[in-house]
């Protein structure tokens, strides 16, 4: 098998040449760039505090990446994340409230699997929508995530609100009891881990089964994919129903780690981040883990951002948006670089 | 019996004009993306140029005074965006419909960053025409203001109707989006065409955008655009490529969309955040209903095999 060193080094010198267009745009706007990246690393990475922070924020944005990731390698490009985190996190919650009275552990898987059950559902169907009626299914997740927002809005202002919830209007607790725990004596709690699990399954699923195999046949070539017998709509539902199940964890999380409730904290924009850590790890599951804990670091130390350095809390947006920008750019640099290939054939 | 159909009346015309309102802004985008697509193009990325607009153009209003200025402003950015996407999307090997959304990140973060200290002041806003002041009830009044962007935008439709089917550029762009083989074949440089297709349709979004801040809602805010600048790509297809027809659909999801607002306004409370839904709905079930998983839509550009 050819292998190179492309897909490590284009996607790091992509990320350096985006740093530094932001630094010139932060100076620009007046800010001190130096001391603003200086921030960033102390925000994300510079103590064990806020590392944890950093992994905390990481996990969701695993999940969440998948749900772009696993679609694109079946040509799909699926930007409906959000939506699936909001529908899976609202669904979470409910059951959470309605076993409220049950054992933590029984209470936690109902809520787990019947948020990544509505997610799944929801990212299928949209790929079953564009097999079956060709609809476009980038715009099609997209106008599901603010349907999911709206129904999530009408249900937490409406006849689910805990009525105790004043400023921000949420459904009721799910009960301190049933909460998701951390991990050990740390403050990341267990949704990390469940992030690398799953980030590690679908690797393993994806690089090493046959099922992963004809997913990448059917990416590549849909005719060749189906004139070699293999079912390509059967291929594109299952990896939908997978993508949408882990974007759909990812709000159960949210739920049952952090908030207890469903709330608008629900869409604070994981889904959008998650499409921008697929991209970057180029659908690779495993590298998602890397790239989710770095941008889980820009989120972390955001705020580090605002009070110090005095930047809206829309940079780390630009940043992100320069980022994304840089990185197709730089796709189309593949290829163009022997040495990055010939030294492989050495090692 | 008398006073409530006058009210359905009054209900008919707010919504009327609420559409008008409402669907301003999704004529000039749709308009927009409909150029860029028969080039053969999808911009996703109108979203962030939407955004984008109306911040310049509330920006250049503010600082200059003029109106008219705020949405050159904003025309001028959205030409800049359309650039970039035209040149990122030339290169080899990189999606479109990537760069789109790569693009509405990066126009709705630079929006927000520099939008902040635009939050607070007021600008000069566009004037309308006051097409109501034959009656005496006050809601006819304001539904009938009408804004002078929607003018233009109608007359802009048939405009560029006629530009596809009878000016040599319009036979240049529709044969770049039909078959790039073709246009090289004839001497066109294909991405000459599709860039200058593309920098056009970001101004007529950029324009768009303004009318946001500088017409209805108003005023700059983070809140302002929420996916019409998306549901604009969904409505050219439903448009079929056709820019009267853009025009029609625009009216069609201006009504939906103002539809939440009208029944709160009578005392219909209880869905509210439901109806915010409806023209995201109406979005998705005409895409439903009118796309095919096998044959090609009529009117599609031959170039864009991917909007299906």
């Amino acid at each position: 098998m050819m292998r190179s060193f492309e897909p490590i080094v284009i996607p790091i010198a992509a990320l350096l040449v985006s740093l530094l267009m932001f630094g010139i745009f932060i100076t620009a706007a007046g800010a001190d760039a130096l001391g603003v990246f200086e921030s960033m690393y102390r925000g994300a990475f510079g103590t064990w505090f806020s590392w944890q922070n950093t992994l905390v924020r990481a996990a969701p944005l695993m999940l969440t990446a998948l749900c772009t990731a696993l679609p694109a390698r079946i040509g799909l490009i699926i930007i409906g994340g959000e939506g699936a985190v909001v529908v899976g996190g609202m669904t979470a919650a409910l059951t959470g409230i309605v076993l409220t009275h049950a054992s933590p552990i029984v209470v936690l898987t109902a809520m787990a699997f019947m948020g990544m059950t509505t997610g799944g559902l929801w990212i299928a169907a949209i790929s079953a929508l564009r097999h079956y009626r060709g609809v476009n299914e980038t715009i099609s997740s997209l106008l599901l995530n603010y349907i999911a927002i709206a129904i999530m809005n009408f249900l937490v202002f409406g006849p689910l609100r805990d009525p105790e919830t004043l400023n921000k209007p949420s459904t009721y607790h799910i009960g301190e009891a049933n909460m998701l725990t951390e991990m050990g004596s740390t403050s990341i709690h267990w949704g990390f881990g469940l992030g690398v699990i799953a980030c590690v399954a679908l690797w393993v699923l994806m690089r090493h089964t046959p099922f992963g195999f004809a997913v990448d046949i059917a990416g590549g070539n849909v005719r060749a994919a189906k004139l070699s017998g293999l079912p390509v709509t059967r291929l594109m539902i299952i990896t939908s129903l997978l993508a949408g199940a882990a974007a759909g964890l990812a709000g159960m999380i949210e739920v049952a780690a952090v908030h207890g409730r469903a709330n608008s904290s629900l869409n604070a924009n994981y889904g959008y981040e998650g499409i921008l850590v697929a991209f970057i790890a180029r659908h690779n599951p495993l590298a998602i883990i890397p790239v989710a804990i770095l941008f889980g670091g820009i989120r972390a130390s955001s705020g580090l951002l605002q009070r110090d350095h005095d930047l809206p809390d829309a940079s780390s947006l630009v940043l992100q948006g320069i980022i994304f920008i840089v990185i197709l750019a730089s796709e189309t640099l593949y290829g163009r670089f022997s040495w990055l290939r010939a030294k492989e054939k050495t090692a | 019996m008398n006073e409530t159909e006058f009210s359905l009346l009054n209900i008919l015309i707010a919504v009327i004009g609420g559409a008008i309102r409402v669907g301003t802004p999704f004529l000039f985008v749709s308009l927009g993306e409909c150029l860029t697509e028969r080039s053969g193009r999808i911009n996703l990325g109108l979203e962030g140029t939407l955004m984008m607009g109306a911040m310049t153009g509330y920006g250049a209003s503010y600082l200059s005074g003029s109106p008219w200025l705020g949405v050159m402003a904003a025309g001028m950015t959205g030409v800049i965006l359309g650039g970039v996407h035209a040149l990122l999307c030339q290169q080899q090997k990189v999606n479109d419909i990537a760069v789109g959304i790569a693009l509405m990140l990066l126009g709705t973060g630079l929006a927000f960053f520099l939008g902040k200290p635009l939050i607070q002041p007021t600008a000069a806003h566009l004037p309308s025409l006051h097409l109501g002041s034959w009656s005496d009830s006050p809601v006819i009044q304001a539904a009938l203001d009408i804004n002078v962007l929607f003018v233009i935008g109608v007359l802009l439709a048939p405009a560029m109707a006629w530009f596809f089917r009878y000016s040599r550029w319009g036979l240049y762009v529709r044969t770049v989006g039909e078959s790039a083989d073709a246009a090289r074949a004839m001497g066109l440089n294909v991405n000459r065409v599709r860039m200058y297709s593309t920098m056009a349709g970001g101004f007529l979004a950029g324009v768009g955008g303004s009318f946001l801040s500088l017409y209805y809602p108003g005023g700059w805010s983070e809140g302002l655009s929420s996916g019409q600048g998306l549901m604009a790509v969904a409505l050219v297809i439903f448009a079929r490529w056709n820019p009267v027809y853009c025009l029609y659909a625009s009216l069609l999801f201006g009504a939906a969309a103002t539809l939440g607002p009208t029944l709160q306004s009578i005392g219909m409370t209880w869905g509210y955040y439901l109806f915010h839904a409806a023209p995201y709905v109406l979005t998705l079930i005409i895409m439903i209903t009118t796309s095919s998983s096998t044959r090609l839509l009529s009117g599609m550009p031959g170039q864009l095999s991917n909007v299906k």
